[in-house]
């Protein structure tokens, strides 16, 4: 039955994904040009949004559906591996033009070259756990 | 119905991004999608031999599940909530394009300059891309959804960070690396 509901939200997620252009190439490539809003209205709206259902979860103490209190994790604080990490992440945006989430939506759409980026994700998460270790922090 | 088929405007798609993450609060999940590749490696037997993908995979099944959804959402939004995939580009955007040889960028939700099989450049770029989205976010910590939505409305510092990065990055692969490689 849960896992009905996590489906659901994933529908809902990539037909916004898809219909709002945000898992199109050209409008990343267009973002990184300056040369519209819509993405950066896109993520502003969401963000503006976000920041307020959280303030009010947090001051209203809401509970989830379950009943249980709701737990919001304070990442490390840390520089290097956030800036750097997502230096590296934001030439594979630009490049590939999607994000983790669109990527799935354009296998749906039927964007199978698309298929290439996935595995390679994979295998770049691969890579990174390898060698982490190595890795400055 | 026009409504629906027609590009959604910006700030629909804010809002339902927004509510998304909600709904997921609201069943005790954080949003945050490149987790998946982590789950992923582990479930191919990365965990064998690598401490770090030595986790119970099960606990992030809700995950995958809304990957499957986002998938089936792309599915039915190009076959059903669609009456075409054209982008309604700034045609400065398209002129620069072309100038890099993506012709008719916009036509297509896709450039199929780039996203291609049969072009051994295009599928060696988009495995580096793979690469680089695969190591970047678990570098960081997080995506555009874990660190751009979900971390900066938590208003977390490292999540800004981590999207200063993002920008960085493609910033420096559009203006410094396309002019190479296109």
């Amino acid at each position: 039955m849960k896992s009905i509901s996590y489906l659901t939200i994933g529908i809902l997620f990539g037909v916004t994904m898809l219909k709002s252009e945000a898992a199109s190439w050209f409008r990343i490539y267009e973002m990184f040009q300056f040369q519209s809003f819509h993405m950066y209205g896109i993520i502003g709206i969401s963000v503006l949004l976000g920041t307020l259902i959280i303030a009010l979860i947090k001051k209203f103490n809401i509970k989830a559906f379950d009943g249980s209190p709701i737990v919001f994790h304070k990442k490390d604080i840390s520089f290097k591996r956030y800036f750097f990490g997502g230096l590296i992440f934001g030439l594979g945006w630009a490049l590939a033009g999607a994000c983790p989430g669109p990527m799935f939506t354009l296998v749906g759409a039927g964007f199978f070259p698309i298929l290439i980026v996935i595995v390679f994700a994979v295998f770049g998460t691969y890579l990174y756990g390898r060698f982490k270790d190595k890795l400055p922090h | 119905m026009e409504l629906i088929c027609g590009p959604w405007p910006w700030y629909t798609s804010g809002i339902l991004i927004a509510f998304v993450m909600f709904l997921l609060l609201m069943n005790g999940k954080y949003f945050g999608v490149s987790s998946n590749l982590r789950t992923l490696c582990t479930i191919c037997g990365a965990g064998n031999k690598i401490d770090f993908f030595k986790f119970d995979w099960k606990a992030q099944k809700w995950n995958l599940f809304l990957i499957t959804g986002a998938a089936i959402g792309g599915f039915i939004a190009v076959n059903f909530l669609s009456a075409d995939t054209n982008i309604a580009l700034n045609p400065k955007t398209i002129e620069t394009l072309d100038v890099l040889g993506f012709k008719d960028a916009g036509a297509n939700y896709l450039p199929t300059e780039l996203f291609r099989f049969d072009s051994v450049k295009s599928v060696l770029l988009l495995a580096l891309g793979g690469l680089f989205i695969g190591f970047g976010t678990r570098y960081a910590g997080g995506c555009t959804s874990g660190h751009a939505i979900s971390g900066l409305s938590n208003l977390q510092l490292p999540s800004l960070i981590a999207v200063l990065g993002f920008f960085a990055g493609g910033l420096a692969m559009i203006h410094l690396v396309f002019p190479l490689i296109f």
